[in-house]
């Protein structure tokens, strides 16, 4: 695909994103907004997967892992839009009887979904497991785990990561969204980071830094890690975006983080977002 | 059933006999663990397929989630640690991961129980088979002794789905026979009787075995069935006995909330209401001791399956 046909993909995933979570007056617009570019280029240009015949081991393509799984809306438009399952099925996003649950599962049968998540912390342990399973299989494609930012603050993140580059699990690529933002505020308020990168860094593995809301960059970042894996590290993509990105008044908000806009501002938003593939 | 006891083992070491028969059976059963690989007796199989043990450091939570993660792609990961860091360290992992994402995911549990002895109550988790039970998705095994562990390990790496499987330390009696297939949910009938139905599982089933004959003694006819599978629980085998010998007694080494006498508590009460005694800890935690100072200690002994048949057969009549 190219970068432009990208960008008009994430902008139909933003519009999905705003009219699910207001279709049922709940779920996570802003981090959903912010991760949408990054995501988009994983599924439609740069993982070798087939949506048409989903399999759950993953044999023989590559495997994309949600840990924050509360950024859903992103993830489920991106895998609709791709073919995994109809795009009218995203007007059921949260409501009873849905395959698209809250958070992401396996057990309601949606194509696409491996694991459950939405306990944090738990992807990037999935993710190395799944790697693991490709190394001993010998299957040289990739396992791709994205994490928030807020996220790193659990503990689990940190076995994972001290684990990964101990025991080379070089076919791994964490992207962790740095958009600053968690629940109750700024990162810096609520659990100082600190140095994000020397802290991968000091843990073995090859730190990436993206503008990750810059579609081309994300592009080349993606083509970068695939090129450079394989080669005895785990790679983590240090992903700079914002939190709400393309909604005025949602970005760089925490507010946005878990709240759904009313109508007056539902509107607002989609006016702000040309329907490039026709709504759901 | 034979009550010959054919030698003194620990059922962590059936765990790791079975392990490594699974794990010759089938190339895709896969072994983690959590820095306790000779006393999970993970040992033997790490040293024959090195490419398929994965040691993770003490890291139960990472290791809980890799091995799910695993699971995916076919493999049969068991993962192995003290039965305190297989449950209640890594209950969420295990819920969101492992039961609710419906994995393949074998948690090897050893050290269950006061009769880990000395390292004491932070060591001696007596309510995990209850966090276990209550995750849907889960089914929970406690054989009795070395050859049932080993066979339970066997029939668990065959099972499709969450496993928890609960050993224990200490030597005991080995008296189940050698390659006896273990079915998973299905009732194990020791001795029939009349009189009393006692349900136990784990270490707590030869204490019942040797309450037999001082019972008999008393005039007491007493059926003895052991509930390996916890869940899902052998309802039919459990009315069967009850509705022949109209009381119960459960005997278990764990907490009575949430245990194996709860289970059979809700079958009775829902189906076939009887009196019932219950041996089990009544909401202590632990201590230091050994073993069997420990079960006489917290009344898990022979003489209290002993007197607790005594007053439920009184209460029956």
């Amino acid at each position: 695909m190219t970068i432009n046909e990208l960008e008009r993909t994430a902008t139909q995933v933003r519009r999905d994103i705003i009219r699910m979570v207001h279709g049922c007056q709940s779920g996570h617009p802003g981090g959903s907004l912010g991760a949408t570019d990054i995501v988009t280029a994983l599924y439609f240009d740069q993982m070798d997967i087939d949506p048409a015949r989903f399999r759950m081991d993953g044999d023989g393509e590559d495997m994309f892992f949600l840990s924050n799984g509360h950024i859903s809306p992103m993830l489920y438009s991106i895998m609709a839009r791709r073919g995994y399952f109809p795009v009218s099925e995203l007007a059921t996003f949260r409501r009873l009887g849905t395959r698209l649950q809250g958070h992401p599962t396996p057990m309601e049968g949606l194509p696409g979904i491996r694991i459950a998540s939405g306990s944090l912390g738990q992807g990037l342990s999935v993710a190395v497991g799944a790697a693991q399973a490709k190394r001993l299989n010998g299957d040289k494609h990739l396992v791709f785990v994205l994490m928030g930012d807020g996220e790193q603050e659990e503990g689990q993140i940190w076995e994972a990561a001290m684990y990964a580059p101990a025991k080379g699990v070089d076919n791994l690529v964490a992207i962790i969204d740095y958009n600053k933002k968690q629940i109750d505020g700024s990162t810096d308020d609520v659990m100082n980071l600190g140095d994000l990168r020397a802290k991968y860094e000091s843990f073995g593995w090859n730190v990436i830094e993206v503008s990750g809301n810059n579609m081309q960059a994300v592009v080349n970042t993606l083509k970068f890690v695939r090129e450079n894996a394989f080669q005895g590290k785990p790679q983590l993509i240090l992903a700079h975006t914002v939190m709400g990105k393309g909604v005025d008044f949602m970005e760089n908000n925490h507010k946005w983080h878990g709240s759904a806009p009313n109508d007056e501002q539902a509107a607002s938003a989609l006016s702000q977002l040309e329907e490039t593939l026709g709504d759901y | 059933m034979d009550f010959t006891i054919q030698n003194q083992k620990d059922t962590r070491s059936g765990f790791g006999e079975g392990l490594l028969e699974a794990g010759r059976r089938n190339p895709k059963v896969v072994a983690f663990c959590a820095d306790l690989t000779p006393s999970v007796k993970m040992g033997d199989f790490a040293k024959e397929f090195p490419e398929r043990f994965f040691q993770t450091g003490i890291a139960e939570a990472n290791m809980i989630d890799m091995a799910a993660g695993m699971a995916l792609s076919g493999f049969v990961p068991f993962t192995g640690t003290f039965a305190a860091f297989s449950t209640g360290r890594v209950y969420d992992q295990i819920r969101q991961c492992v039961a609710y994402s419906n994995k393949n995911v074998k948690i090897a549990a050893s050290h269950a129980g006061v009769t880990l002895g000395e390292d004491g109550a932070t060591h001696q988790i007596l309510e995990d088979i209850g966090l276990m039970k209550m995750l849907p998705n889960m089914t929970v095994v406690v054989p009795c002794d070395f050859n049932q562990t080993k066979n339970a390990t066997i029939a668990a790496a065959e099972y499709d789905g969450p496993v928890y499987l609960r050993f224990g330390r200490p030597k005991v009696p080995n008296f189940t026979p050698v390659d006896e297939k273990f079915v998973i949910g299905k009732a194990q009938l020791l001795q029939e009787g009349t009189d009393v139905t006692i349900f136990a599982c784990g270490h707590l089933v030869w204490k019942a075995v040797l309450a037999l004959p001082i019972l008999k003694m008393m005039g007491i006819n007493a059926e003895l069935i052991n509930i390996h599978t916890i869940k899902p629980l052998d309802v039919e085998a459990v009315l069967k006995s009850v509705r022949k010998t109209c009381c119960v007694v459960t005997a278990e080494e764990h907490q009575r909330n949430g245990g194996l006498g709860d289970s059979i508590a809700q079958v009775l009460a829902l189906h076939q209401p009887c009196p019932m005694e219950m041996v089990a800890i009544d909401d202590v935690f632990g201590q230091s001791g050994t073993p069997d100072e420990l079960l006489k200690f917290f009344h898990l002994d022979t003489p209290d399956i002993v007197e607790a048949v005594k007053k439920v057969v009184a209460r029956k009549q």
